[in-house]
């Protein structure tokens, strides 16, 4: 299940295994059986770290999701909650506990805070009178969670918006403390590099919890040369665009969700045994794992959807061939070959019909179109009803704010969308990009968008727009002159030749363009940031470059032709579609660096602009 | 199609703009069926075998079986119906409020989503229990005496990292205003939110709020903590004070405008926006809180007369086409799609007039047009489609006019399925010859083709075109006519 976490440059299965040792110590404080209450929202992340088979070798017998109202009959000895440390959680747990049943079953209470205990939470608990009812409060500390081979994730959502927008640090907090963790089990990193004002702060957190920490040096040698921390808020631009990865898309039309995604059935349906056909359809969304433990996938994952037909086809060449080999075994050591090597082909088989399918799946929307206009009951005009090239536009349009073109008129594309009521997110990552390409919107300009926008959508969405402007992402122009044509020519954020079968550069994950983002990395990493001074001065925040002292005899003796290895850290999220591009520069032969990524959470542009909605659930359709 | 693009291919062909190409004939995804061929041959084959269970087990759902979420759903599934069973009076399971999923487990925001209590959070001194018996909540229960000798003399920053700690602490002790910003200021070094909040909630406590007040203005980041802690919790009195002292009028606007989500009833909720149009809101938002009151106020009236004329039934139009929701809360230009649909031609001094709701909310020339359009079309009221484009000069000639280019308006009628003797009188109007000529082939215009044509004197293409349509039709004989008409000075 996780051997995919060792594959890689880092061996990050020694994370997961301190995560599973903390876990299973937890459970043995509590001897004798159990049962388990889920905050349904933890059981995500807490895939990515064990099985149920790990729980039930510790007397787990029973797991409920956490519900109002008496809890359902166990006969274990001890319940256990694991829940995030949230107010309305403890009251719903409060019941559980009020309405417990004390003649018939004595259970004892356990509550396991997950990521942190909260004491604001406890004092909840004790002012429901039910905090003597614990016998054992603890805190299960899931700051980075491995998420593959090359990638962690702290599976926060709010992340951005609440370091951009609410000015909460808290989760800075928790980053650097998961650095911290980090380098308890893979040695200090000699060196820090940073953008951004969130990325000063945790890189000053760190060097204040080393000091503090002086005396417990790890005496490990460092696997990671160096850190690199960067602020979303220095390259707004990158997730607003549309992903044109494989897997990128895939997160795009259906969303990817710790390491899930739901597809619409029918596609895979036939695959079923035909003894089951026709018994019952399934109407239940099809849920499928996406990692590298599928070799097919970490193939394909990262490739420009363009090259995705091309690699299908020919793995499927190759399982064929692997099949007709049965033909030609004829000896009985050769058949015994072929039979021991069965059960593999079948995954491989199975594997490339799922994505032959999603493959399909994603080309049809792609070439119908993107957003599809819902009709509850609403008013809506008709009038798109076979835009069959609204993505394909919507492309155009994205391609010409990424150049430059026209990006301080009205764009009648935008116009149009908002005239046929497209969903509003689509709109506000449009008008978003415009703005952030322009170095901001002429006033005139904006407060026009800004009208059409609250008349076609609704005047309640001045909420999220003043939310928009206060992160950066829409904003007036000020006197100062339109900076990004020199970011974007400094940077070749704009590649002509994009070659999208056979990449020579990052700039194929989007067709075109290269992530701002990544080329600051990459140019980090070769000829070094001093090259480009002038560029950053003109993005937000500071940059920096800090060393932290190694003991003596830790330091690294690199062998010749030896990689780097550099942590790069998101700070308010990263998309696939960047870390496709990350993992294309690992693997170039002069690269001379390899990337581990960790970010606060993996986002796309649409997951992105809902979390800085008010509200979004009332948004129009 | 919007944009109608004729060289919609040499587009994306230039190098300029990328996309993708899903060419037919040579493309990549023809290969996708090559690859699904293969899975299906294959599968025929893999079905006579058994199939053996390295690998690894999916339920179909997806979840492999034997992961978390997948065994919470077993397990509870045959708990329910087995306890059902067993014991009949085994009580239902309230549905909980749902749980927000949306925010991070992580930090303060998500550690006060609840409902407000009052009083709580008296004191934080009691104890959660000492570092090596912390887990264990009897320890709660001991004499606060017990802890009394070695709590008192912790300096701040001990304090503050013993806080983060989740050891034994007390805030209790420091009493004077100096040692309570000393405090504070600690916590915000350590950035730990928990802590900050913590300490915030004590100094609430324990100052007067105009000194706490005056004190957080020159501490940003607390001053950020205690905002986001008054938001969550719901304070929403000491908040609008707060901003009101910190001179922060326009977000406390915003602040208690955002309130109106939360009331359902529509009359409340109009009184409230009311309440709201006093509030010093930046001059642009004010203009839209007052266009948001006076539509709901607007909607209100419509909604009750309009009900009321179509369960009387009255009026032809709600018997033709019923209301299939109510009017109230949409947006002004769903408002204005409705009363251009129900109300068409009522008197520009009726609330529900569209020349009415078009003044009063300043509604572009282009978006009233397109809403008109859309829904005159929809009822296929052609005459009002022609009336809404044609004006009339000063000699007295009338002549169509539009903001928006006419290929739109071809694409719009069209869609709205417009008998061709109407679409083509708006192709006809297109003035771009090309653009013209596609449109009216793409929807069988014939008249527009063959009469274009003709103007450019291209005999080759009405030749080809002669081809295309019926022989012995109307349209052909009208080629016919033109290629034998000898006054024609064809160029080709």
């Amino acid at each position: 299940m996780s051997a995919h976490l060792s594959y890689g440059r880092v061996n990050l299965n020694i994370l997961r295994e301190a995560a599973r040792k903390e876990l299973r110590e937890f459970l043995d404080k509590c001897g004798g059986s159990k049962a388990i209450v889920w905050d349904e929202y933890l059981t995500g992340p807490f895939g990515l770290i064990a099985q149920y088979s790990l729980l039930k070798e510790h007397e787990v017998e029973k797991m409920f999701t956490l519900k109002g109202g008496r809890l359902p009959a166990a006969d274990v000895k001890n319940i256990i909650f694991f829940v995030r440390p949230r107010l309305e959680l403890m009251d719903i747990i409060a019941e559980n506990v009020i309405s417990e049943d004390k003649m018939h079953s004595p259970r004892d209470f356990h509550m396991l805070f997950v990521p942190r205990r909260s004491m604001l939470c406890e004092q909840r608990l004790k002012e429901q009178g039910v905090l003597g009812s614990f016998i054992n409060i603890d805190e299960y500390i899931l700051d980075l969670i491995p998420y593959d081979g090359d990638l962690l994730s702290m599976e926060s959502e709010g992340a951005f918006r609440e370091c951009y927008l609410e000015s909460d640090q808290t989760s800075l907090y928790h980053t650097a403390k998961g650095l911290m963790t980090l380098q308890a089990l893979y040695g200090t990193i000699p060196q820090i590099f940073g953008k951004g004002e969130c990325a000063r702060h945790v890189a000053n957190m760190m060097l204040r919890m080393k000091r503090e920490f002086a005396g417990s040096q790890t005496q490990i040698l460092p696997v990671f040369d160096s850190l690199l921390l960067l602020d979303r808020n220095v390259d707004l631009l990158t997730p607003l665009a549309t992903q044109l990865t494989y897997e990128g898309l895939i997160d795009e039309v259906y969303g990817i969700t710790n390491g899930y995604v739901k597809l619409p059935p029918e596609k895979f349906s036939a695959q079923k045994k035909q003894g089951e056909a026709g018994k019952d359809l399934p109407t239940e969304p099809k849920k499928m794992q996406l990692n590298s433990a599928e070799e097919l996938y970490a193939e394909i994952r990262d490739k420009n959807f363009n090259g995705v037909g091309a690699a299908l086809s020919k793995k499927a060449k190759i399982i064929s061939a692997a099949f007709e080999e049965r033909h030609s075994a004829k000896t009985v050591g050769e058949i015994k070959q072929f039979v021991s090597q069965l059960p593999h082909m079948q995954a491989a088989r199975s594997s490339l019909a799922n994505h032959t399918s999603i493959a399909e799946l994603i080309k049809d929307i792609t070439i119908r179109r993107l957003l599809v206009l819902c009709n509850r009951g609403k008013w809506i005009f008709s009038l798109s009803d076979t835009a069959s090239e609204a993505f394909f536009d919507n492309l155009t349009v994205e391609q010409e704010f990424m150049t430059g073109v026209d990006t301080d008129k009205v764009n009648t594309y935008i116009e149009d969308c908002i005239a046929q009521k497209d969903p509003l997110i689509k709109i506000l990552r449009l008008v978003c990009m415009q703005s952030v390409c322009n170095n901001g919107l002429k006033q005139k300009l904006l407060d026009y968008y800004k009208r059409e926008i609250l008349q076609t959508y609704g005047y309640e969405h001045m909420l999220t727009l003043n939310n928009l402007e206060k992160t950066g992402l829409l904003k007036p122009q000020t006197g100062t002159r339109n900076n990004y044509p020199t970011i974007r020519k400094t940077l070749k954020l704009w590649m002509e030749d994009a070659n999208e079968q056979n990449p020579n550069d990052i700039s194929y994950v989007y067709s075109g363009y290269a992530p701002l983002s990544i080329r600051l990395t990459q140019v980090l990493a070769r000829p070094g940031w001093r090259s480009i001074e002038e560029v950053l001065k003109m993005l937000p925040g500071p940059h920096f470059e800090e060393r932290q002292q190694l003991p003596a005899g830790l330091h690294k003796k690199r062998q010749q032709g030896e990689n780097r290895t550099t942590l790069v850290f998101f700070l308010g999220g990263v998309t696939y579609a960047e870390i496709a591009a990350l993992r294309f520069l690992s693997q170039m032969e002069d690269g001379g660096t390899e990337y581990i990524i960790a970010t606060t959470k993996l986002i796309n542009g649409t997951s992105w602009i809902k979390s800085l909605m008010d509200r979004p659930e009332a948004q129009a359709s | 199609m919007i944009r109608g693009k004729p060289d919609e291919d040499d587009y994306w062909n230039s190098s300029k703009f990328k996309a993708f190409t899903f060419d037919d004939e040579d493309d990549d995804f023809t290969r996708l069926k090559e690859s699904k061929r293969a899975v299906n041959s294959i599968r025929s084959l893999v079905e006579e075998e058994d199939e053996e269970d390295d690998v690894e087990k999916v339920s179909w759902s997806g979840e492999p079986v034997g992961s978390i979420s997948w065994s919470v759903k077993e397990t509870e599934s045959s708990i329910r119906s087995t306890g059902e069973v067993r014991d009949q009076s085994f009580p239902k399971i309230h549905t909980a409020p749902s749980l927000p999923k949306n925010s991070s487990g992580y930090s303060l925001s998500s550690l006060f989503k609840g409902k407000a209590k009052t009083g709580s959070f008296q004191s934080f001194s009691e104890s959660f229990g000492d570092p090596s018996i912390r887990n264990y909540a009897p320890e709660l229960r001991k004499p606060k005496s017990e802890y009394k000798d070695y709590v008192s003399d912790w300096t701040p920053e001990e304090t503050v990292k013993r806080m983060q700690q989740g050891k034994v602490y007390s805030l209790e002790k420091f009493h004077s205003l100096q040692d309570k910003l000393l405090l504070l200021d600690e916590a915000v070094n350590a950035h730990d939110g928990n802590v900050i909040t913590a300490v915030l909630i004590y100094l609430k406590k324990s100052l007067s709020k105009e000194i706490l007040f005056r004190e957080l203005i020159t501490r940003e980041i607390a001053l950020r903590h205690y905002i986001h802690y008054l938001k969550e919790i719901g304070e929403q009195k000491l908040l609008v004070e707060l901003f009101k002292s910190l001179d922060r009028t326009e977000d406390m606007a915003l602040m208690q405008y955002r309130d109106h989500l939360n009331i359902r009833d529509e009359n409340k909720r109009r009184d409230f926006l009311k309440n709201c149009l006093s509030l010093p809101f930046s001059p642009d938002d004010a203009t839209h809180v007052q266009d948001h009151y006076t539509l709901l106020e607007r909607q209100i009236i419509i909604e009750a007369n309009d009900k009321q004329v179509e369960s009387s039934g009255q009026a032809d139009i709600f018997k033709k086409y019923p209301r299939k929701a109510s009017i109230l809360n949409m947006p002004i230009i769903t408002t204005l799609y409705y009363s251009c649909f129900y109300h068409y031609g009522e008197s520009d001094g009726t609330f529900s007039s569209p020349a009415n709701i078009r003044k009063t909310f300043r509604i572009s020339d282009k978006q009233f047009l397109l809403t008109c359009l859309g829904a005159r079309a929809k009822l296929k009221a052609w005459f009002d489609v022609d009336a809404l484009f044609t004006t009339k000069n000063w000699l007295g000639y009338t002549k169509k006019r539009s903001p928006i280019g006419f290929h739109r308006i071809v694409d719009i009628l069209q869609k709205n399925n417009a008998p061709v003797q109407v679409l083509q009188d708006y192709v006809n109007l297109v003035e771009d010859a090309e653009q013209k000529i596609s449109l009216a082939q793409k929807y069988k215009c014939h008249d527009v083709i063959i009469n274009t044509y003709r103007d450019l004197k291209d005999r080759q293409q009405l030749i080809v075109y002669r081809g295309k349509v019926e022989r012995g039709s109307s349209e052909y004989r009208k080629i016919e006519e033109i290629l034998s008409n000898s006054q024609i000075r064809w160029k080709n």
